[in-house]
């Protein structure tokens, strides 16, 4: 495994001395990194299983009663303690009062038969004109069927929660997003300090944060919000300060030069030319809360998340299937609409007047219709509640074609889907995991470590080293190791179809227009809906999770790699093929070495998405730390093995992404054109 | 264009120096700098000196050409004017009031009444029509709508835009979008004009037009124009008189013939030495002692020689070259055809004019 990740960056690397030759400075790296490996698989057998720091799943280690202690100091003092009166506390009301104010308007009630303030008919033509508003009628009719057809699902009351959810999270997401992205991007000392803080939260998987969010607001709508909040606020921040920034300077300095405010430049300039771009970032916040609903559910949250987690813990495919189907239908439909909105933001500006008044004739109409739907919603039965009862039951009919598809996959191809998972799980994973498990901690530390120092240096190291102490003061080493062995399996994998179709869509338009929109949609698609069809296949194991999180990995590190390939630039390909080389020549020589970049920032990115993916999967047996974050947070006396698994967690995202990170900036900071074009000249010819 | 200097300057730099980096102003006190050059500065001390102790004066209504090749701090040089980059050290006289001393709000009224500017890659609001371009400065001052149209509505006529007003930038070509950057510095109707590289990103065809456009606006409206460029032949083309920079360093400034006829140093001489000599010097460069034909003709000093080709290969003796009614000297077929020859061959006049009046401009070098 390592080999394949560090001999990238090492190969990628020039020769520090210009002058010197090649071959020896290559082969330093490698010798030093085939020679910790090798020490490894030595030590791993004379020490096997010796100071590996196992831990069985019931056992404690005192950190982790101490942790359990402090929770209970928290609980006891909740109402005395200051910083939780006048802060923890006051956020929680704020959080807790908006969330129950919409979720009062659309989804329930607490008094009576619990219909909301707004029933399903009005819900549902607010829904429709909104779209209409920001994007146009296509959209519009979009949203009208997904949701029409949720209903039929039997999903309106569970996907009212989790628009309730999702609704609040994003407000408050752009709240605090976008003022901070515009002063992000405005001011150069706000983005320096806010990057680093963007760039840390990117790389910390929302498993982890579940715990300190419990133990601080306790479990109920007000943590699941706030962690769907974390998790979408960076999305909005950076790409709003992004859309700020790209106002090209000329621009900038024009407006300047006539004399404007600061205020007329923010106003005239820098919001309507970032507005797209706002957009898409409002766009990606939607999406990142959306993809948090089966994790806040864990904590809290109603709606079709928790249908799905319960589906998937009980093992229930059906279920699952219809829920998650449902999750996918609102994802398209909030991306479609969205998306039409940057769009449309470009264009309106243009129309002309005639066309913009006939537009605002229609949305008046609509409008009307929609008070009238309210009015209705408010008055009838019939319009306050989805009509269940009277309109065909589609929810029970997917449940069973969704069973039905499970019993006859595991019934007729057992034979092909457990001798794959048996195959796959005794001869690639458990030696793997048994290799990182029976290690000595120092061991795998100390290959860690060496790693760290040849990508990036001292400073890197120190960081891994500080991470991996605080890891083997966490106490859970073993089931970090089982973790980390999945994570990495999965991202070999990952970056093998990387490198297959990056570099087949890189070279080929016609493969470049038929992938991308797949990847593009498979990205939008919240990560735990990938858990449900691997289950029906591979049931409840370590290979469900992996296989989900190379499907939900792949897009993002393919289209990296496909980017750096066909970033390329033509001249040298022809050079190249002018010096007759062969097309395997000119991948491997040319190609692939000039997006060394692309390929370390595609390790990175497939690292950091398998790792979040992986660790949901504790939730269908793929155990480790998931397992133990999912069990704490159910069971009070696990919370602070739980809390130490996700800071766990966090430590090994660090870690992955500080080595990775380091590989992609030292084959940027090798400062790309002599050293590429050196190499290439050494390489083309033969 | 002659020059035309009048004694009351428009704009004068006096010790101007824009250093980037680190601690960047400690290096116009440093003595030890003095000496260095740009690049061992940088060297030495991490800093680059963008522009270094820069001073000219710009008289009214002159269209004053800053030359250098990229990298030389021109750039740098023209946003320091208005300081849309921080000057270091030093002053920026805009009719005797220091800039550098402008409160952010009167620098802000000295940007959208004064001076205005015209960009190498335009600036301008893509999201607003070419109408709502050009006076987006008028709006920013509190102009009333009706008044800035029908102000903007003036400028986009003057400059050859009538019937593009609705259209919005990316719907026009480059040149087209340049006029409205062009339309746009000229709706304040401001004293001066600072022009950064504005034809660069412009087909060649199209960059001779807006060259005209300039030249054109220049006698129409007479207003004081600084224009950056690294193209020397627009440098000749538009410019009253040249100021060459290298390394953030002044290295000559003079008219147009200056330059060619007597360059200060290798560099300029290397730079000059494509111009055709007959297109750019005057009789004042190669003209002899002597005694003309007192029925012969004779020329102005101040003609260009490929002017006086016909006149002098049409004579058969020396045409006499008069400064006035006064004849300072003659040129003959000889002198004449030598220039043409030589052309490309540098310092092949004699670097000293005939007369001693070489000082048409109060050479402002400190």
């Amino acid at each position: 495994m390592a080999t394949a990740q560090m001999e990238r960056p090492a190969a990628a690397a020039p020769p520090p001395p210009p002058v010197a030759p090649r071959k020896p400075m290559l082969s330093l790296g490698t010798m030093i990194l085939l020679g910790t490996l090798v020490l490894w698989l030595i030590l791993r057998q004379v020490f096997a299983n010796k100071w590996n720091l196992p831990l069985a799943k019931a056992d404690l280690t005192s950190l982790h009663t101490d942790l359990n202690t402090f929770n209970d100091w928290v609980g006891n003092n909740r109402n005395t303690n200051p910083i939780f009166v006048y802060f923890f506390n006051e956020i929680r009301l704020v959080v807790d009062n908006t969330s129950t104010f919409v979720t009062h308007l659309i989804s329930k009630t607490d008094v009576g038969l619990g219909i909301p303030q707004i029933g399903w008919l009005g819900t549902f033509c607010i829904l429709t004109f909104v779209a209409f508003a920001v994007s146009n009628w296509k959209m519009a009719l979009l949203t009208a069927v997904v949701f029409f057809f949720i209903g039929l699902q039997g999903l309106w009351p569970a996907t009212m929660d989790t628009l309730s959810l999702v609704f609040t999270s994003v407000l408050f997401a752009l709240i605090i997003g976008i003022p901070l992205g515009i002063w992000a991007g405005t001011s150069d000392r706000v983005n320096k300090i806010i990057t680093p803080v963007l760039d840390f939260a990117q790389i910390l998987p929302s498993f982890a944060y579940l715990a300190p969010l419990v133990l601080i607001f306790l479990i109920g709508p007000a943590p699941a919000v706030i962690a769907t909040i974390i998790f979408a606020t960076p999305p909005a921040i950076r790409i709003t300060a992004h859309g700020i920034r790209q106002v090209p300077v000329t621009t900038r300095e024009a407006v300047d030069s006539l004399g404007v405010r600061r205020g007329q430049r923010l106003r005239n300039v820098l919001l309507p030319m970032a507005k797209r771009t706002i957009v898409i970032g409002i766009n990606q916040t939607v999406m990142a809360a959306l993809s948090m609903v089966v994790i806040a559910s864990l904590i809290g949250a109603e709606g079709l998340g928790l249908s799905v987690s319960q589906a998937l813990q009980s093992l229930d495919v059906g279920t699952a299937f219809n829920a998650g189907l449902a999750i996918v239908l609102i994802a398209i439909t909030l991306d479609r609409v969205t998306t039409a909105a940057s769009i449309r933001a470009e264009v309106a500006a243009r129309a002309g007047s005639d066309r913009r008044r006939l537009r605002l004739i229609v949305i008046g109409v609509a409008l009307v219709i929609t008070v009238v739907a309210i009015y209705l919603s408010r008055i009838y039965l019939w319009a306050a509640q989805f009509p269940q009862a009277s309109l065909p039951d589609l929810g029970t009919s997917i449940s069973n074609g969704a069973n039905n598809v499970t019993n006859w996959v595991t019934t007729n191809m057992s034979g092909f889907t457990t001798g794959f998972k048996n195959d796959f799980t005794n001869h690639v994973l458990n030696p793997f995991e048994s290799l990182l498990t029976g290690s000595p901690f120092f061991v795998v530390g100390l290959v860690l470590l060496v790693i760290g120092a040849l990508v990036g240096g001292w400073r890197v190291a120190v960081t891994v080293l500080i991470c991996l102490a605080a890891m083997v003061y966490l106490g859970v080493w073993a089931d970090a190791m089982s973790t980390l062995a999945a994570t990495i399996v999965a991202t070999i994998v990952v970056m093998i179809l990387g490198l297959v179709f990056g570099v087949w869509m890189g070279r080929s338009k016609m493969a470049d227009r038929i992938l991308r929109p797949i990847l593009d949609a498979g990205q939008t698609l919240p990560a735990f809906v990938y858990l449900v069809p691997f289950l029906a296949l591979f049931q409840a194991s370590r290979l469900t999770a992996i296989v989900a999180a190379v499907v939900y990995a792949a897009p993002a590190s393919i289209k990296i790699i496909a980017d750096g390939i066909s970033q390329v630039s033509t001249n040298t390909i022809e050079a190249a093929t002018a010096s007759g080389s062969t097309r395997w020549q000119i991948i491997t020589k040319v190609q692939l070495p000039m997006s060394a970049k692309a390929l370390a920032l595609a390790t990175n990115q497939g690292l950091i998405y398998v790792l979040s993916m992986v660790v949901i999967g504790g939730l269908v047996g793929a155990g480790a730390l998931g397992y133990d974050v999912v069990s704490g947070l159910a069971q009070g006396d696990l919370f602070g093995k739980g809390l130490a698994a996700g800071l766990t967690l966090v430590m090994m995202g660090i870690i992955l992404d500080r080595i990775t990170q380091a590989a992609a900036n030292r084959s940027l900071g090798s400062s790309i054109s002599p050293a590429i074009a050196r190499r290439q000249s050494a390489t083309v010819g033969n | 264009m002659t020059a035309s200097a009048t004694p009351t300057p428009d704009f004068s730099i006096r010790n101007l120096w824009k250093v980037f980096g680190h601690r960047a102003d400690k290096i116009p006190t440093d003595p030890a700098m003095a000496t260095l050059t740009g690049p061992e500065i940088l060297e030495r001390t991490g800093c680059v000196p963008a522009v270094r102790d820069m001073n000219f004066d710009v008289a009214r209504g002159e269209v004053f050409v800053v030359m250098g090749l990229s990298g030389s701090g021109k750039s740098t040089l023209v946003r320091c004017l208005t300081r849309l980059i921080e000057p270091t050290a030093g002053q920026v006289l805009l009719e005797g009031q220091d800039i550098m001393k402008a409160s952010q709000s009167a620098l802000r009224d000295i940007r959208r009444k004064k001076i205005s500017m015209v960009f190498q890659h335009f600036g301008l609001l893509p999201h607003r029509s070419v109408i709502d371009n050009v006076s987006y400065g008028l709006q920013v001052r509190g102009t009333g709508k009706s008044d800035r149209y029908k102000r903007a509505q003036e400028v986009i006529e003057l400059v050859g835009l009538h019937g593009y007003e609705k259209r919005f930038p990316d719907q026009l070509s480059g040149g087209m979008q340049q006029r409205v950057g062009l339309a746009r510095a000229l709706a304040g109707d401001p004293d001066v004009l600072l022009f950064d590289e504005p034809f660069s990103a412009l087909d060649p065809l199209i960059r001779r037009d807006m060259q005209a456009e300039v030249i054109r606006l220049h006698r129409d409206m007479g207003k004081t124009m600084v224009f950056i460029t690294h193209d020397l032949s627009e440098a000749l083309k538009l410019g009253d008189r040249i100021l060459i920079m290298r390394h953030g360093e002044l290295v000559q400034i003079g008219t147009g013939d200056e330059l060619v006829g007597a360059p200060a140093d290798d560099y300029v001489a290397d730079f000059v030495s494509e111009v055709p000599r007959a297109d750019v010097l005057t009789l004042r460069w190669i003209a002899q002692p002597g005694e003309a034909s007192p029925t012969g003709p004779v020329l102005p000093v101040g003609t260009v020689i490929r002017d006086a080709i016909p006149t002098v290969l049409g004579t058969a003796g020396p045409v006499g070259v008069v400064d006035g009614d006064k004849l300072i000297g003659v040129v003959t077929r000889d002198d004449i055809l030598g220039i043409i020859n030589k052309s490309h061959a540098v310092g092949d006049v004699d670097p000293t004019p005939i007369t001693d009046s070489r000082l048409l401009e109060p050479a402002v070098l400190a």
